[in-house]
Parts: C-alpha cells; structure tokens; sequence
C-alpha cells in the first residue's frame, strides 16, 4: 500500500491522524551500541509509518532475550511474554482478534531452540502475522551461549571448545513444512533490503517469516564480519514476484534469479550455505489460514441461551 | 465365610415364583471387555430411571488401555449406576446387581472388592462350550472362584440370544443387557426406546431399530427366566433436572460462562469436555483449539484473553505441569485465565483414567515464584455447570488465572442436576474498545484491593507492553527493586480483597460443634456427607464441612474448627499412617488439603486419605470415621500403654 493510499484509508476510517516514525518510538532501547536489534527496531518504525498502522491496532509480541525486549521499544501494543512462547500467544491474539496487525519478534534460542515445537506449527497454521527472528547465532541475554545456528567449531561459555555440530538452517526447516507461505531472509545491515523485506511480508497475507541475520557486537562480532564487508560474499534473490530493494545493485553484484513460487528450487537455495543469501525465497498466497478457517461470527446472549436451553432438552428429564 | 450359593439354572417361566424387593438404595454394574459397549448400556439405563424420578449416580469403571487384552480381569470396563429413592450424591459402596460378559472381568471387580457377597450376578454362558478347551477350564475355574465367594450367579446365553437378531453379538450385547436389567427394575420400555433413539441419533435409522429389538428380546428373555425384581420407589420432582456428567458440564457451563475460546491438548480424563465443545461450540460462536501441546494451549488461551474476552484451557496432571510457566505470566501481567484441571491418578502418567485429588497444592503452590491466584472445587456435578461463570468473572475481576479443579469421578460420574435458569448476564458483554481517557495507566492498582482495570489492544491511548518482568503501574519495567515489593503487595491484595466476599462455610451437622469434625474439597462431598450421617445414626459426634475455594480459603474457618474436640481431612491423595515405619509427627506426609487447613489455621487437622484409583465409597469412611473418634483414638492409645 502506498503512502497516499494508506491516507485516503484513514480518512475513510473517519480518523484523521496521520502517523510519523515518532509516533510509534517508545523509550530509548536499551540495547548495546552497535547492536543489529537497533536497526530492525528502526526498520518497524519505518514500516508502520509508511503502512499508517494505527498503534493501538497493533500488537507485538514476544518471548525472552536481547531481542524479545523488541516491543517494550514501541509505541504499539506489545506483549513480551516467555522463552519461546511468542508464537503460542501471537495466534490467540489473532484467533480472538484478526483485524489486528500482529508482528512476532524471537531470537534464535527462542524460536529455534526452546520454540522449535510452536514454530514449525505456526507455519502450519499460516496464520497471518509477521515472524522476524532475529539470528545473532547465540544466546545473547544469557551471556553467550551456544544457540542451534551457532556455526560449528564457534566457541562460547557452554561449548568452549567449538560447537559440536552442524548449524541448523532455520530456512531450510520453514520450507519443509507443510503449508509454508512466505519464507524470506534478510539482514539488519542492509537496510534498505531490511525494510523492503519487512514491507513484502507484513503485505503477504499469511504466516510470514523473516529470517533477520543480526550482529551482537558484545558476544559474536565476527559472526557476520565477512558478509558485512564483503558484499561479493552475500548473492540477492531478484525476481518480479520478488523483493525490490532498491538502490542496492551497485553494491550487491552477485545476483540470482529466483521465482518465489518455486519451492523445490527455495529448498536447493536455502540449504546451500556457501553464501549468504538474501531475498524471498517462496511465497504462496492460497494457503489456508487457520484464523480464517476458524472465524465465526458473533452470538447475541439471547441467541446463546437459545440454542443451549435445546441443547438441554438432550439432557431434560 | 461366604458360602457356597447353586447356580440359578434357566427354570421355565411357569415353575418360578418372581421375587419382588423393595429397596431404597440399590447398585447395578454391567462389565465387559473394552468396546462391547457396557457403558452405554449403563448410561441409558441411569438416564431413564433419572427420567422416572430415582435418585442417580452413575460412574465409568475405564481400563488404562483402549484394548486391553480381552477376557482379562485387568481390562474389566463398565459402569456402575447407583439408584436411590433420595438425591445420590456418590457412587456408594458395592454393587448389589452385576452383569457380565465373561467371567474374567467379573474376577477383576471381585478381586477389587466392588461387589457386595450375596450380589446376584447375570453372566455369559457361552464360554462354558467355548471351542478353546483354555477358556472352558477358564470359566469353570472363575465360575467356582465366583461361586465361593458368595455370589448368586445366574447363567445367561446372551451370545445365542442375540444371534437370533443380530450377526456380531459384540454389537448388541448391551442392548440385550439393557433388556433384562429393564425388565428386572421394572423400567418403563417406552422411555427406555427414547432413550435408545437420542443415545444413536447420529447413527442409521437401522441401528436404533436394531437396538429396540435387542432391547425387547433381553427384556422377554429375563421375564421368562429370572425370579427377581427390584423396586427402588421414585421421587415427585416437579422441577425440571438435567442428566449429565461433569465433563459435559463443564462444557456447557463454559457455554453459559459466555466462555468463547477453548485451548486443549488431548489428555484423559479431561479431553471429553473438548469433544463436547467440539460438537457444539461453534453453534455459539465458539472455537476449541486443539494446540501443539499444552504450553501452546495455555498460550494461545492467554493471547486471546489478553485481546479480548477471558479464555480457558482444559487439561489434567501432566498437562498442568507443562502450563506452569504461562500461569506464572498470566498472573504477573495479570491476564484473566479460566484454567480447567480434571485431575487423575499422578504423579506422572499415574492412574490416567482414575480419580485422584492430588493436583491441590501443585494447583496452589506449583507456580515458581509468588504467584497468588484463585483455585476453586467444584464438589457436584451441578456444580461443574456453574463454576464456570463464577471462574470467568473472578478472572476477569480480579485480573488473574482461577483453576478449576475437577476429577475423574466428576468427569465421569453422572447425576441429574436441576435445571439451571440461564441468565444473559452470566455471558458478560464483550469487551468495549473505548479510547483511554488520559492519564491512565494499564495497572492503576486501587491500594485497597489491589484490583486496576485493563485496556485492550484497539484501545487508543492505552499503548503498553504486558510484561513476565516486574513492573509498574506504567508496565515498566522494575528496575528499582522497591517497584517489585509493591506490585507483589498489589497482586496479593486481590487475593484477601476477594476472601472478604466469602461467606463462611455450612457445618453439615452440629454447628455449635462436638467431638469430631471433617474436611473435605472437591468430589468427595457426597461420600463424606452420606458416610457422617450414617455415623451420626450410629450415635457418633460427627460432623463435615466442605470447602470449595481453595485459594483464597473462606473466612471463620479456625473458629469453627476451634468448636471441635478433632478435625480431620478426608480425600483421595497419599498420606502417609501413623504408625508406618519411620514416619513422625513432624516427617509425616499428610492430605494435601489437611496441610493447607494446618498452615492456615495452626490446628492440628489430622488426615484420612486413600488412592485405591476410585472414588471414596461411604462405608470406609464411616470405618475411618470410628476409629479417628478423639475416644476411640484414646483408647486405642491406652490400649498401647496397657500392653506395655
Ligand atoms: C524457560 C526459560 N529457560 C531459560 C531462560 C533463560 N534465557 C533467557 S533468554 C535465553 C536465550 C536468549 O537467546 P536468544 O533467544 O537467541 O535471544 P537473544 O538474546 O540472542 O536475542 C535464555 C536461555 C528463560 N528465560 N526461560
Ligand atoms: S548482547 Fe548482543 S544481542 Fe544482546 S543487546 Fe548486546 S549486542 Fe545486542
Ligand atoms: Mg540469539
């Protein structure tokens, strides 16, 4: 939706407010400096400004971590809940009220690690919210320790002698769901990406999760470090059905073409972690929606104690 | 020693005088293997004579598996229906009537102590010629275990009978037990038809006239054959009453609570009341959301409530568990929550289809960090049905999570209740989306009750983030530390501001008190109360008291106990003997209610409990009872000193 259009919205709506980034900032975070969680909370400013969202039709939820603090931060409604339930409360807010905007906002820990169960049946639901996770590879607000995306070999407090295993790849296991419907990556160092990501998947309607790469400057400054510098280490995805960033061709040369409808070619691209990949890597609108499957519409009390005084006729004696 | 009765052979219907007894109280069993339909034989049988005016309890007897091995004393599923000429209130003591489908499940009834010596039991004969010579010398064996026991067993060919009507006499058994057990009670056939056309309205046209067949051939078969009769005299009850279990109570009582989110994962003896709902929720705007677990369950309960109206999740022990720590933050961000706890046998996978009442003080204390919250018992089945609008607009009152804790008596027991009269404002308005006037905060605690109102998310100018951390009226996070000491106080406040609405609770007795007084909670309030009155007949000084808000307790409750010379808790947990090995005054273990009635009122309450994996029947109560008497007590002592 275009700004003008996100007016003429508002003023149908009988409400004449018109919302600037300021309007939705809530008290300085309080996030180390350099903290890649900054800009991911400056990419939603941006994006309900553009938007219009009203703030008090908007909702954040969250679990705990450095990242979670996320909607204290915003001048919305929020919910900053427990470890690795966000996703659980985020689909009673919808099923209870699905005219409001919801956004999630987890950490890796929260979302891959102790969430793992809520996460892969939030994408089935496909209920129509946004899902940013916001990778640093490492339990931050704990004090460093190993995450699921840790990569291997990288030392922390609990693993000092290196990761044991593999990574787990946060892509590849939303694609092999069943009833995916937006899968996207981006990072907090791209901003430009970072908001046109963040525009395609609060417009899909659906289930859509974003994969934030994010630096921790306090516990893993050299995670990212490489793809940071390097924009030949980091390949975007283009396509027409794709997410436009503009203004970033010129930096982010190594391109590739990929139809966001394919998902046999998404699940090749995310498994391969030889590069870092940016982009939308499958979007589905036709998917069902739980919440949309579930809606019903509302009872008078009268109409209730109706049809429950026949229901009691089952019982009477 | 019992003694050895004759089989009752198949005497022609023209030698045979027909006895008729008039009792008023009075138990029936029909047992089977699992899925021979023995329990619906037995609600159809409980429904109707609710319908002609008994008094009715009737409760599920559920192996642990859904197919236990057949013909296994193990595997023994049925039901028991309790019939009286006044109100039932429990299940009673043993069964007086028995039908069985084979010998072995009989055995395992027996073994358990469910039937009362000189029961008169209907069994199936066709395993006495069974083609498998094992399960001949089986059944001869049982038979004489059976015999010697006491019992009056009348051998019945229900397999061949039924085959004159139907091809699977697995499906139909029940209905010829339906049969005889009308024709031996003196049911009105007509209301038992009806009564068979609602049970299988959701099946062919055919099935229910089968089942009408069945009926009428068990019903001439039993006329022809049996020399007995029972009358258990009716009430005139004009009002009009519901039959239903607690389950289906709880069901639609949340419909009547205006209730419209129900969050689930399966878990036995709690998921009927998701099935239920599942059937009808939608026919008033409801939805049940069967969850990935029970932790998302409670979330996405929490989530909906936090958006707008309270919402509930239903669960039993090990569900509870998993819960905690949404509890935890429903009562810190204080978001109204209607939690349901069928409790079942524990810890662990425990006892999963048998009642217990061991969930109290988890329920109570079981949230890491101080978490005050409401916990209440419903004691009837009746009960279940309202406890639902009371728990929804505590919740919302004071803003924070009421447990309901149920059981699998509860659950499965069946009684008919009066009709409730459905009120509009049980439903509760929806929420209203009002802009927030300015200034307000999310938790502008009044000092006095601690209670503060919520704004929703729509609601303008009440922008905030609900919070796990501590926090302040703004919900801000604490980061000073005093913030945490008075928000903790404000939390707390609601608890006794609440307290002060109760009322104190009835003495079921002498008021002005006497030697012994017992405390119950939950679904054992019939047994007690029939068992203390069966102890007053006796002459003995004893009286009960049942408390239905757990958390907070209700006022005045030391100063009835003070009028006491004893007070007792008796329930279905674990405590240990006086007298077991090692055990002291102080290492004890004890009831779980008695531990909490001690804290709060520093009388000695001592304890009788038992977890035989069924309810509590009257008769070993009034055992209890005798032998907990201050006197009898004394003199048990005195005897020990004698001896010395
Ligand atoms: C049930 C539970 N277990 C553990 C914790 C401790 N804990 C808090 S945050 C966290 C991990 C944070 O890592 P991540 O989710 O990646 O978020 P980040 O801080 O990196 O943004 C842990 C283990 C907790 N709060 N609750
Ligand atoms: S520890 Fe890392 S993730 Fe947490 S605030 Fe600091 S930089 Fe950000
Ligand atoms: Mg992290």
């Amino acid at each position: 939706m275009s700004e003008s259009c996100s007016l003429l919205h508002a003023a149908l709506d009988d409400d004449d407010r018109v919302f600037e980034m300021a309007d939705y900032q809530g008290p300085v975070a309080r996030w180390c400096a350099g903290c890649g969680d900054h800009s991911v909370l400056t990419a939603a400013q941006r994006l309900l400004a553009d938007e219009q969202l009203r703030p008090e039709n908007t909702v954040f939820v969250s679990g705990i971590g450095c990242s979670s603090r996320f909607p204290h931060y915003m001048k919305t409604y929020g919910f900053h809940g427990i470890h690795g339930r966000a996703l659980p409360v985020a689909t009673g807010v919808k099923l209870q009220r699905p005219e409001l905007d919801v956004f999630v906002v987890m950490g890796d820990g929260d979302c891959v690690s102790i969430g793992a169960a809520h996460w892969i049946h939030a994408i089935r639901y496909n209920v129509d919210m946004v899902a940013l996770l916001l990778d640093n590879n490492i339990y931050g607000l704990t004090k460093k320790q190993t995450s699921p995306t840790t990569p291997q070999g990288y030392s922390s407090n609990t693993q000092p002698l290196g990761s044991w295993l593999p990574a787990m790849n946060p892509l590849e296991a939303t694609l092999g769901v069943t009833n995916a419907s937006f899968v996207a990556q981006t990072a907090e160092w791209v901003p430009a990406h970072l908001f046109a990501t963040l525009k395609a998947a609060h417009a899909h309607r659906g289930f859509s999760f974003v994969r934030i790469l994010q630096r921790c400057p306090h516990f893993t400054p050299d995670i990212f470090d490489q793809a940071v510098k390097d924009p030949n280490r980091v390949e975007l995805l283009e396509h027409p059905e794709g997410i436009a960033a503009p203004g970033l061709e010129k930096l982010y040369t190594h391109r590739i073409r990929h139809d966001p409808a394919d998902i046999h070619r998404a699940r090749e691209l995310a498994e391969d972690s030889s590069t870092v990949r940016l982009g939308l890597f499958f979007r589905d609108e036709r998917r069902p929606r739980y919440e949309e499957t579930r809606e019903l519409p509302h009872h008078s009390a009268a109409d209730k104690i109706e049809v429950l005084e026949e229901m009691f006729e089952r019982y009477a004696v | 020693m019992a003694m050895k009765l004759p089989t009752v052979g198949e005497t022609p219907a023209a030698d045979r005088e027909v006895r008729v007894r008039t009792v008023s109280d009075l138990s029936v069993e029909v047992v089977s293997d699992s899925g021979e339909g023995a329990q619906k034989c037995g609600q159809i049988f409980g429904a109707v004579s609710a319908k002609m005016g008994n008094g009715v309890w009737t409760v599920e007897i559920i192996p642990a598996e859904v197919e236990p091995p057949p013909r296994s004393p193990a595997g023994a599923s049925g039901i028991r229906i309790r019939l009286g000429d006044t109100e039932v209130t429990n299940w009673g003591d043993e069964t007086d009537v028995a039908v069985a489908f084979n010998e072995q499940v009989l055995l395992g009834r027996h073994r358990l102590g469910g039937l009362r010596e000189g029961a008169t039991v209907l069994l199936e004969s066709m395993w006495k010629t069974h083609p498998d010579p094992d399960i001949q010398t089986q059944y001869r064996a049982g038979l004489e275990e059976l015999q010697e026991a006491g019992y009056r067993i009348v051998e019945v060919p229900m397999e061949e009978q039924c085959l004159t009507v139907v091809d699977n006499p697995r499906r139909g058994k029940n209905m010829f037990a339906l049969g005889m057990l009308s024709w031996m009670f003196e049911r009105d056939l007509d209301r038992v038809r009806e009564q068979i056309a609602q049970a299988f309205r959701k099946k062919a046209a055919a099935v229910t006239e089968r089942n009408h067949r069945l009926l009428e051939l068990g019903y001439a078969w039993a006329a022809d054959h049996l020399g007995e009769r029972w009358v258990v005299p009716t009430m005139d009850e004009d009002r009009p009453h519901l039959v239903m279990n607690g389950n289906e109570a709880v069901a639609l009582g949340a419909v009547a609570a205006g209730l419209e989110l129900a969050a689930m994962y399966p878990i036995t003896p709690a998921t009927s009341v998701s099935h239920m709902l599942g059937d009808v929720f939608h026919r008033f705007g409801g939805v049940v959301h069967q969850a990935e677990d029970e932790i998302a369950a409670a979330g996405v309960a929490i989530g909906a409530s936090y958006a707008g109206k309270c919402s509930f999740t239903i669960t039993s022990g090990p569900g509870m568990a998993l819960k905690t720590e949404f509890l935890g933050l429903a009562i810190m961000a204080e978001i109204p929550l209607v939690v349901v706890d069928v409790q079942r046998g524990g810890p662990s996978t425990g006892l999963p289809t048998k009642v217990e009442q061991s969930d109290l003080l988890a329920a109570l204390f079981g949230q890491p960090g101080d978490a005050p919250h409401v916990v209440v018992a419903p004691a009837t089945i009746e009960e279940c049905f309202h406890v639902m609008t009371t728990a929804r607009r505590v919740a919302e009152a004071l803003r924070t999570v009421v447990i309901v804790l149920s059981d699998a008596n509860l659950a499965t027991g069946v009684a008919p209740f009066p009709r409730p009269e459905l009120l509009p404002a049980w439903q509760g308005g929806p929420p209203e989306i009002l802009p927030v006037p300015d200034g307000m905060a999310p938790y502008q605690w009044d000092p006095r009750t601690g209670v503060s109102r919520r704004f929703l998310p729509g609601q303008a100018g009440g922008e905030h983030t609900v919070t796990g951390l501590a926090h302040d009226e703004r919900s801000k996070v604490a980061y000073d530390s005093s913030i945490n000491e008075r928000a903790s106080a404000m939390r707390s406040r609601k608890l006794a501001a609440f307290a002060s609405t109760l009322l104190a609770p009835d003495v079921n007795g002498d008021a002005e008190g006497g030697d012994l007084l017992v405390v119950g909670w939950g679904s054992t309030k019939g047994a007690i109360e029939e068992a203390v009155s069966r102890a007053r007949a006796e002459g003995l000084s004893v009286s009960s008291l049942h408390i239905t808000f757990l958390s907070p307790l209700p006022p005045g409750l030391a100063q009835i106990f003070s009028r006491f010379r004893k007070v007792m808790t008796v329930e279905i947990n674990y405590s240990d003997r006086k007298g077991d090995p090692f055990v002291t005054e102080t290492n004890r273990r004890r009831g779980q209610l008695s531990w909490l009635l001690r804290g709060a009122t520093l009388v000695d309450v001592d304890c009788w409990t038992r977890v035989m994996g069924e309810p509590l029947r009257p008769a070993r109560i009034v055992e209890a009872l005798r032998d907990h008497m201050p006197v009898a007590e004394l003199a048990a002592a005195g005897a020990e000193v004698a001896e010395l």
